[in-house]
Parts: structure tokens; C-alpha cells; sequence
């Protein structure tokens, strides 16, 4: 099990998150202009790093909220957190 | 009109066994009312807010206040940056809160009937909630003034520790499966 150390709670066990995908998926700026490749891309297609990958999570059995994590898909260490709105950090 | 029945009333008599040897107290405090208030801490209107319970919301994570005695005695607990519960006896009034709050950007909303509360006190009431916690409960660490949200047996529960014991609230559907869980971990505390 992770220990995850949500911004507002603290560490926390990770039974008590969701998972979100990846984080920085930007909505397009016109939709409607989009092809259907392209909004399929938009909508189904993620990044499937090796290595430190930007990640939502929410944190749904405790304050609920919303925030982003940078986890390393193979080792599973969480390099850091931080709350929506905040800069990516850059990973140690 | 209807009798009404507390979500664990039927665990009375069986929280009252478990407690006698004085290892352990469990007891539902029925009907408390229970308020949710969401507004912007920054605001004025969480100022207003304040006043009218008495005590500032507390802005800082996992951390509840408590203010007056008796009939006026009111806990405040952080659940969120812009979310807190007030926890009070049965009767407390909502109004003053809506008062407080007027029709600025926010929201007051009576939750009573959301959760019951369950009281475990007694020397040994730490060792029972770390049976399914996963959190430090430890006084230094947990003591009065915090509280949390997490699971207790995999439901999900407010924990607001007290002086001698832990406030426990839990959703009525999950009262009784959290009854027996607490009746059933309690068992190796009973004399």
C-alpha cells in the first residue's frame, strides 16, 4: 500500500484515495474545430511513462479534494504533491 | 408523529455491557445536531460565521475547536479548506449561522440526520480505534483540538478526539456494521 501525503491532510494510506489520470491534460480551446482523431487523442490517449509521471488524485475518504502528485511509475515513489492551481514542481 | 429511533439505538444495551468493566465506555450521543458550513475562509462572511458560533473557524488542517458549555457548547471541525462541521447538542439553532452567514456566497446546511455520533472512552479506547485506524491516535499527536477523516474499519468516519476518549461520527446506513465491528474488536477489553 502507498502512503500518500495529501497537501492538506498529510500522509495518508492510499485506500483512502481515487485515482485521476494524468494531471495537466488541457481542455481544447475550441472542441468543435477539433477532428474526431484529434478529440479521440484529447480524450483517450495519455502519456505511459517509465519513470516520474504528474498524476491526479483525490483524496475521496478524507478532505475530498482535489490534487496532483508526482509518482515514479516504477518504483512508486511519490517525489512530491502539490494542490490544483500550484506550478509542477521540478523532480528531484 | 412517528417515534424516532437513533441510527444505533439497538446497540444500547450492548455498548452498555462492553463498558463495564472500565477498560472501555462506548455510547451513541443520538441526535446531535450537525451543520455543514462551506464559505470562503478569507471572506467576511466566515468572519460573521465566527461570531455567530462563538469561536473562528479554524483555517488550519485537521484541527477543531471547541467553544461554550451546556447547551451552547459547539465543536468546529476542519474537513476541508473551505468546508468545516459543527457539531452540537440536539436544538442548537441554524439560524444564527444562516444569520451569520446572510445571502453572501456560501452555505449553511443542517446535516444531523447524515451521521450519528458514537462515543468511545476509557483507558483503552486508543488500542480499540487502532484495530482498523491507520492513523497515529497517539495524544501528542492526536489530542484535543485535532480531528481527521479517515476509515475506521474501512468506514468512513470523523474522528475529533476528546479528553478522555474519541468522538466518533459515522453515517447512519454504516452505524450498525461500525457498532459491531467496535462491539466485536472490544471484545479482548471487556472484563
Amino acid at each position: 500500500m502507498l502512503l500518500i501525503p495529501c497537501p492538506w491532510c498529510g500522509p495518508r494510506e492510499e485506500a483512502e484515495f481515487h485515482y485521476g489520470g494524468q494531471a495537466h491534460v488541457a481542455y481544447p480551446e475550441d472542441p468543435a474545430a477539433l477532428s474526431d482523431e484529434e478529440w479521440a487523442r484529447y480524450l483517450f490517449f495519455r502519456d505511459n511513462p517509465k519513470g516520474v509521471f504528474a498524476e491526479r488524485w483525490s483524496h475521496s475518504a478524507g478532505c475530498r479534494r482535489w490534487f496532483n502528485a508526482l509518482r515514479d511509475t516504477a518504483t512508486n515513489q511519490i517525489h512530491g504533491v502539490y494542490r490544483v492551481g500550484e506550478p509542477r514542481p521540478v523532480a528531484s | 408523529m412517528a417515534e424516532r429511533r437513533s441510527p444505533a439505538a439497538a446497540y444500547a444495551g450492548r455498548f452498555e455491557a462492553a463498558s463495564r468493566g472500565g477498560a472501555l465506555r462506548l455510547a451513541e450521543l443520538p441526535f446531535l445536531t450537525q451543520i455543514d458550513v462551506r464559505v470562503d475562509p478569507s471572506s467576511p462572511a466566515a468572519g460573521d460565521i465566527g461570531d455567530a458560533l462563538g469561536v473562528p473557524l479554524p483555517v488550519e488542517p485537521g484541527t477543531a475547536v471547541r467553544a461554550g458549555s451546556g447547551a451552547d457548547e459547539v465543536t468546529v471541525a476542519w474537513l476541508g479548506p473551505d468546508e468545516w462541521l459543527v457539531v452540537a447538542p440536539e436544538g442548537h439553532r441554524v439560524e444564527l449561522l444562516r444569520k451569520g452567514l446572510g445571502d453572501r456566497h456560501g452555505s449553511i446546511v443542517d446535516v444531523s440526520a447524515q451521521r450519528t455520533a458514537l462515543l468511545v472512552t476509557g483507558p483503552r479506547a486508543r488500542d480499540l480505534l487502532a484495530h482498523g485506524c491507520a492513523l497515529d491516535l497517539h495524544p501528542a499527536v492526536f489530542g484535543p483540538g485535532a480531528c481527521a477523516q479517515t476509515t475506521l474499519a474501512r468506514a468512513q468516519v470523523v474522528l475529533i478526539p476528546r479528553e478522555d476518549g474519541f468522538l466518533l461520527l459515522v453515517r447512519s446506513s454504516f452505524a450498525a456494521y461500525l457498532a459491531e465491528w467496535l462491539l466485536d474488536a472490544a471484545a479482548e477489553y471487556v472484563a
